[in-house]
């Protein structure tokens, strides 16, 4: 062997076991669904509004101490833990006209436990805030789908290809966020930042796969629509999984090591990877098999498209196209 | 030139310009926190450096609220903002820390980054005022005396702002308001102010009365003229200076007074110097109210500036041993790509002098992440003509030419989708999209022009093996 593998050349009829795949999936969006709807998501301030004191003690404190503390002030908060320092997050979520009351509250409170305390961090965040950061991150996003999905239809010539690859992003997404509603994380504006991030990594996951269909529709003219997608899937599987696993495991060490501040977004960002791996590999070519069967999957570059151009030089670029066809139409099976 | 020259051309020169660019962040961060202050304070930050944004390196950010129901209607909303915006600059500037970041946010907001203020109270109390000074004539006519005692007797006649509830000003004689002194007693006021803080040209803090510091004001020549026809036509009457619709202080007047005037009010040394400032940078459109706040502790912008970075390394060195030991050469020429990429990136971050965040992290994560991916797809492709026993300059020709269309998709996609965010995000979205817009402009400049430029020079020397 003149080289490390870590997969020897497989051929695994993904097509064949969609069916198991979409139960999987299907149980885990339902459980998602399910979560989100009944349990609801664990809103930080940044959507509530409220105001967050974080503080850090000098010896060790009981929590109950905190929790009577605040008790007799009044203030009805929730308090989390940081483990292995005296570490402690005192939230009072909602609606707050008056920007230092509640945190003074907090801070008056605090001194009659008589343990030295530092404050770390305040965060106040008024009503209005939050529901308007969310409504305009919101509609950043739908306007990037939507752009996502004429791109990928214009460049595969079908607009499907465009549609299961947003399915599939979206499956990443809502997993990420049910994760974290089952787990009752805290969801704040860094959280969309990484659902954002996974996103991303679907579609360029996704469209690693619709491209090695696209070229072989021009090598294997005869090919029916289950053989592309499954040669696809396997002939791109060592790629999927060594870019996967570097990048699962780059983000594990960040998740691990990088402390309280990285620890909740690496971790939405993680779930999101292997999720996104998963559905590259086995849901999407599933999902584009089960809506072509009716035999519509024309796909390819038309010779003009910016490949060409954008190739690094002329030359090449041309003979290039020779395997990349018009848009053609075939029949499944 | 032949081709490979001008691509190393280019290849070195964007190098040379990279570091260039990332020299002033790295001669910035490597002195003290106390050098670094005291060059901020007198204004020698350099311009063009990466900056850490509050979440990673700790100080007070604070997101202002213009009330535009209290506009006065005479300018538009943009005028106001900018006036607004300039007068909070103003006021901060006074305060002697250095150039801080004041922009505008979305309709009617205005952020303000406070790094290395110790308390961010006083500069809230500072930002706050809305500093509306008004001279007017107190009323003493037997309608405003019987009106000010219905008024005694409601709870609270006042909204939060020191204006009337609509109740209590149907009890108030036409052309007579009323407001509260510092006490809390109230006074009838003619309800038209005819010289305003506006018609200002200088405030200072002086000592009045009994040795309390006081403000001493003057005015420019409109408002002289006009001071002198109030005071002029109201001898013997009591005036009262009015700050955000609270008394101050309501002096007899003796004689008639133009262009110097003294505001007493038994402050204390610290509001004094407050009132003074604000009093010189102007009175604010509307009042500002904060309506998000947040304060993140030196120690902890430190601590997670610290295992972040840790973390950070440790991972990039885990993708460039794993990138070296599972494609042996081609691996190291990869991680050398994958490096320069994440220096290129840095350095077009110092050239915008953006600034990074956590999400802004992510980004980066993102189009390291395509990095990487563009990277095995060519590797696998050239593993795939190696198996076809193709010869090296065949693999590697091939190995691009067929991972391309892929890389330029899958960055193409991502990367419209991440100017959209840019363009429509506010706050963390916007930090996220400006990186990974950058990060993928750079990521396939690194992954595919300069890889395929260093396999090009290794093939000048006609070698029998690349490992892949």
């Amino acid at each position: 062997m003149s080289y490390f593998k870590m997969l020897p050349k497989t051929n695994i009829d993904f097509i064949g076991l969609r069916k198991i795949f979409f139960v999987i999936s299907g149980i885990m969006m339902i459980a998602c669904l399910l979560s989100v709807i009944f349990k609801g998501m664990n809103y930080g301030i940044d959507f509530t509004g409220g105001t967050v004191v974080k503080v850090q003690f000098e010896n060790n404190i009981d929590i109950k101490d905190i929790r009577s503390a605040l008790g007799q002030a009044n203030v009805s908060a929730d308090i989390q833990t940081f483990i292995g320092r005296n570490s402690f997050a005192i939230k009072v979520k909602g609606s707050q006209d008056s920007v230092n009351e509640v945190s003074h509250n907090i801070e008056s409170a605090l001194k009659t436990t008589n343990v030295p305390f530092s404050i770390e961090q305040t965060d106040f965040v008024g009503p209005t805030v939050g529901s308007f950061l969310a409504k305009k991150a919101l509609m950043a996003f739908v306007l990037a789908l939507a752009a996502m999905v004429i791109y990928i239809g214009f460049r595969f010539q079908n607009i499907i290809w465009g549609a299961m690859a947003v399915a599939a992003l979206f499956h990443d997404v809502f997993l990420t966020i049910g994760v974290f509603s089952i787990m009752q994380l805290e969801v704040d504006l860094v959280i969309v930042a990484a659902l954002l991030t996974i996103a991303g990594f679907s579609v360029n996951d996704t469209i690693v796969i619709f491209d090695r269909v696209r070229e072989n529709i021009g090598l294997h003219p005869k090919w029916g629509i289950k053989e592309l997608l499954n040669a696809s899937v396997n002939e791109t599987l060592s790629r999927t999984i060594i870019t996967s696993v570097t990048v699962i495991a780059a983000t594990a060490i960040l998740y691990f090591m990088g402390g309280e501040v990285l620890n909740n977004f690496s971790f939405a960002i993680l779930i999101g990877l292997i999720s996104g791996t998963y559905s590259t590999m086995v849901l999407v070519p599933g999902l584009v098999y089960q809506w072509t069967k009716g035999g519509n999957y024309s796909v390819g570059a038309p010779a003009d498209a910016p490949v060409a151009a954008a190739a690094e030089s002329k030359p090449e670029a041309k003979k290039k196209s020779s395997y990349k066809r018009k848009p053609r139409k075939s029949s499944a099976k | 030139m032949n081709k490979l020259a001008i691509k190393w051309t280019i290849i070195l020169a964007a190098i040379f310009g990279a570091v260039a660019l990332l020299w002033p962040s790295y001669e910035w961060y490597s002195k003290t926190p106390q050098e670094r202050e005291k060059l901020e304070a007198s204004g020698d930050r350099p311009k063009r450096i990466l900056n850490l944004g509050l979440d990673l390196r700790g100080g007070s950010s604070l997101l202002l609220e213009l009330d535009v129901s209290k506009l006065s209607g005479k300018e538009s909303l943009n005028d106001s903002m900018q006036r607004a915006i300039e007068i909070v600059r103003n006021r901060i500037d006074q305060y002697g820390v250095g150039e801080i970041p004041i922009t505008r946010q979305g309709e009617k907001w205005i952020s303000v980054q406070l790094p290395g203020i110790a308390n961010p109270e006083q500069a809230e109390a500072l930002i706050g005022k809305t500093a509306m000074l008004e001279f007017r004539i107190v009323k003493e006519d037997d309608a405003s005396k019987e009106a000010l005692n219905k008024l005694n007797e409601m709870d609270n006649p006042f909204n939060s702002d020191g204006t009337l509830t609509e109740e209590a000003a149907k009890l108030v004689p036409a052309g007579v308001t009323v407001m509260k002194d510092k006490q809390g007693f109230l006074v009838a006021l003619t309800d038209t102010a005819d010289v305003t803080g506006a018609d200002l040209e200088d405030a200072r803090v002086t000592t009045g009365e009994y040795g309390y510091p006081a403000v001493s004001f003057q005015f420019n020549g409109e408002g002289a003229k006009k001071f002198g026809h109030l005071t002029g036509s109201n001898l013997k009457k009591d005036l009262a200076i009015v700050l955000d619709n609270t008394v101050q202080s309501a002096p007899t007047i003796n004689s008639r007074i133009t262009r110097d005037g003294q505001i007493t009010g038994q402050f204390t040394m610290d509001e004094a110097r407050q009132l003074a400032i604000v009093l010189r940078a102007g009175a604010l459109p509307a009042p500002v109210n904060i309506i998000e706040k947040r304060i993140i502790g030196p120690g902890l912008g430190e601590d997670s500036i610290r295992s972040g970075v840790k973390a950070s390394l440790v991972g990039f060195v885990f993708i460039v041993l794993f990138m070296s030991i599972y494609y042996r050469f081609s691996g190291v020429i990869s991680s050398i790509a994958l490096l320069l990429n994440l220096v290129f990136l840095l350095a077009l971050m110092a050239y915008f002098s953006a600034t990074l965040t956590l999400p802004g992290i992510a980004g980066i994560i993102l189009s390291l992440a395509m990095a990487v991916d563009a990277n095995v797809l060519i590797l696998e492709r050239m593993r795939e003509e190696k198996d076809k026993g193709q010869p090296l300059p065949i693999i590697i020709k091939e190995g691009y030419d067929k991972a391309w269309s892929a890389i330029f998709d899958s960055n193409l996609t991502t990367w419209i989708a991440s100017l959209l965010l840019f363009q429509f995000g506010t706050g963390p979205v916007k930090g996220f999209a400006l990186t990974l817009t950058l990060g993928l402009f750079v990521g396939v400049f690194t992954s595919v022009f300069v890889t395929r430029a260093i396999y090009d020079l290794l093939l000048t020397a006609n070698p029998k093996e690349i490992s892949i």
